[in-house]
């Protein structure tokens, strides 16, 4: 057997286990998909039913009531609003 | 054949990552005939609910669903009232969970989403309610 030949077999074994990894992830992406729970997008339709049935004002509804909410992001106030 | 494995190899890593991600993003629905009644109808009773939340006689349990904390805080003629609208409320409370787990295609859901209910009705609630929390009622100020 030459060098170049071994070699030949050597990445063959290695695309072997590249390939089985990627399949391996695959089946457990698949897994995950079907217990995740949307913890933000439950929590997001939550406030939208309490909106509604507490009828509370979007515009009254304190951000500060909401302990563990993101902190507010660095969006700045609309241009449109400066006088 | 050797060309072949490597672009195989990352398509499958790109599906992997790809699957995971495109749900992660999703929302879940709550705009169905089912749900859209239970929330009307909680609407309507809620109304007639806040006085006693206000009072206290109510409040808002870890169970996502609503308690009469204190009967006697409220007046003896509307006792049975106050107790006919708590129990609605929960029965519909629980309806409401289990249709938006059925709705979304996981009925396994149901516990987190009555979990996630339960905190947001308690976060929520304005100043003056009593919510339950890990160590008892409090009323919330």
């Amino acid at each position: 057997m030459t060098p170049v030949a071994a070699m030949g077999n050597g990445m063959k074994a290695v695309n072997k286990i590249v390939w089985a990894t990627g399949m391996a992830g695959v089946l457990t992406a698949c897994v995950t998909i079907n217990i995740y729970f949307p913890a933000a997008a439950a929590e997001k339709a939550a406030d939208r039913v309490i909106d509604e049935v507490w009828q509370i004002e979007k515009d009254s509804a304190p951000p500060a009531a909401k302990p563990g909410d993101k902190p507010a992001g660095d969006k700045p106030a609309g241009k449109g609003e400066a006088l | 054949m050797k060309p072949l494995q490597l672009p195989s190899v990352i398509v499958a890593l790109l599906l992997a990552l790809a699957s995971g991600l495109a749900f992660a993003q999703a929302n879940l629905e709550i705009d169905t005939p089912a749900i859209r009644a239970l929330t009307d109808a909680m609407k309507a009773r809620h109304t007639e609910l806040t006085p006693f939340y206000e009072s206290g006689a109510v409040g808002q349990a870890a169970s996502g669903t609503l308690a009469l904390r204190d009967a006697a805080l409220v007046p003896l003629p509307q006792r049975g009232r106050v107790n006919g609208l708590v129990a609605a409320e929960n029965a519909d409370r629980a309806a409401l969970y289990r249709e938006i787990a059925r709705a979304n295609g996981h009925p396994e859901w149901e516990a987190d989403i009555r979990a996630t209910f339960a905190q947001r009705f308690s976060a929520r609630a304005p100043d003056g309610w009593w919510v339950e929390g890990a160590s008892g009622w409090v009323r919330k100020k």
